[in-house]
């Protein structure tokens, strides 16, 4: 059975570590915080200029200018602090972030993303994808396998404009995790019930199955 | 003498068409909300503006695009406005997209004297193309331009009347960069307070950047999605 969104973003939540400092972009990623370990020291930082974001407010706790990078309105938790944008892409741009979570359209073999641009059709911006997947010291893309067609979003090679070249370490899909290394995907966990070879054939760009690849587990 | 004005109506004399404007806010957080509703007033036309995000259709910059104000935007995301998008597809618009970090530190450095910087943001994309690429310690780094502007625009909760400013939470984020980076920087805030009410050691922008403030008045301070926690 391939996982739904909240199951993705589980899965993602095994990959934070206590004392991260972590990004988490708008759609899956943001389901990521749900899930973290609650005995964890994770500071959430919002690329609007804020660290350590809390939950969604109550009705009463709702500020205008208390907002994060979806422009959702969030609310602190003790020990945050707030910031310019310029101060807060010096962090991530410097290397102080340790992990982001983004969404994708399309992810390659060689660690290439896009994300933010479809032409003539979808006009957007990369809002702060580029210097996040610039700048974070380890990125992982959440997102569906395929597309609405069907077809693989994971790729040989990207066609949509890139958001960034060499910069995604895992990509965490419906239907399994992949960590991209040496010019290929590598199928390291599958969602419960599927086989890695119905993984690899739903991946168009070349992939391995990692001879310790298993079932992914939820504890 | 004096940067104290009345109101947006008179913090934007000299504003003329062609101009490239710069504006603080994050989505409709910390925007100038008055002195956008004064340009509109005021009618002038062709305008490049430089800001993370083009409001949403009926609010915010979306205002100045209703009234085809605009001729360029300078942004990261232009996601909420239907309005942009459309305009920009029928070929009425000039987009020229910036990453979030890099359109945050072009202004910075406009501000700071610093005519253009390397950055690791964006190469190998469509960013890059036409720029200086050089390559530091064995990455490559592409060269961004300063951004200045003939006028800027931002918005703080408390000022002084020497222009010093304090913003409030999240909707500080691209206002110190854009209050540093203008010819003449206007300040519209929530509170005015006389010099010596604001602690020193607590001021975001320092009021050497400001050259006009006024109080603002009728906030809407808009939501654009509005999340709360179950229960």
């Amino acid at each position: 059975m391939a996982l739904d969104r909240n199951q993705i973003a589980q899965r993602i939540s095994q990959e934070v570590e206590s004392g991260f400092y972590v990004n988490l972009g708008i759609g899956i990623p943001t389901l990521v915080a749900n899930f973290i370990d609650p005995s964890f020291d994770v500071v959430l930082q919002s690329e609007n200029g804020l660290l350590g974001m809390g939950p969604f407010p109550t009705k009463e706790n709702v500020d205008a200018d208390l907002i994060n990078a979806g422009k959702q309105t969030i609310s602190t938790v003790p020990g945050s602090v707030f910031f310019s944008s310029a101060e807060s892409f010096a962090m991530i741009r410097g290397g102080h972030v340790n992990l982001t979570v983004l969404g994708a359209m399309q992810v390659d073999i060689t660690g290439s993303i896009a994300n933010w641009m479809i032409p003539g059709k979808m006009i957007k911006g990369m809002g702060g994808a580029m210097d996040l997947v610039a700048g974070a010291q380890k990125v992982i893309v959440a997102m569906k396998h395929t597309n609405k067609k069907g077809d693989s979003k994971l790729l040989t090679k990207c066609n949509l404009p890139l958001t960034g070249i060499n910069c995604i370490n895992k990509v965490v899909t419906d239907m399994g995790v992949l960590n991209i290394a040496n010019n290929k995907f590598e199928i390291i966990e599958v969602a419960p019930g599927l086989n890695p070879e119905d993984v690899q054939k739903a991946t168009e760009g070349g992939c391995i199955i990692s001879s310790d690849c298993k079932e992914m587990s939820f504890n | 003498m004096g940067k104290v004005v009345k109101n947006a109506a008179e913090a934007i004399e000299g504003l003329e068409s062609n101009m490239t404007l710069l504006l603080g806010g994050f989505g409709l957080c910390g925007i100038p909300e008055n002195s956008i509703a004064a340009i509109k007033e005021l009618g002038v036309k062709n305008l490049t503006c430089v800001s993370n995000n083009a409001g949403v259709d009926d609010f915010g910059l979306g205002l100045l695009l209703q009234s085809r104000q605009i001729i360029k935007m300078v942004s990261s995301y232009v996601g909420e406005n239907a309005l942009f998008e459309k305009q920009y597809l029928d070929g009425d618009l000039d987009i020229e997209f910036a990453p979030q970090g890099t359109l945050s530190e072009r202004l910075r450095a406009g501000g700071a004297g610093i005519p253009a910087f390397y950055t690791p943001t964006g190469v190998g994309t469509t960013v890059a193309e036409g720029k200086e690429e050089r390559e530091f310690d064995g990455r490559k780094y592409v060269l961004e331009k300063a951004i200045k502007g003939d006028f800027a625009f931002v918005k703080a909760w408390k000022g002084d009347t020497k222009g010093n400013l304090i913003y409030k939470k999240t909707a500080r984020n691209f206002n110190p960069m854009v209050a540093t980076a203008g010819k003449i920087t206007v300040a519209e805030v929530e509170h005015l307070v006389e010099p010596g009410e604001l602690n020193p050691d607590e001021i975001h922008t320092p009021g050497i950047y400001v050259q006009r403030i006024f109080q603002g008045t009728n906030y809407e301070k808009r939501i654009e999605q509005l999340t709360l926690s179950e229960g």
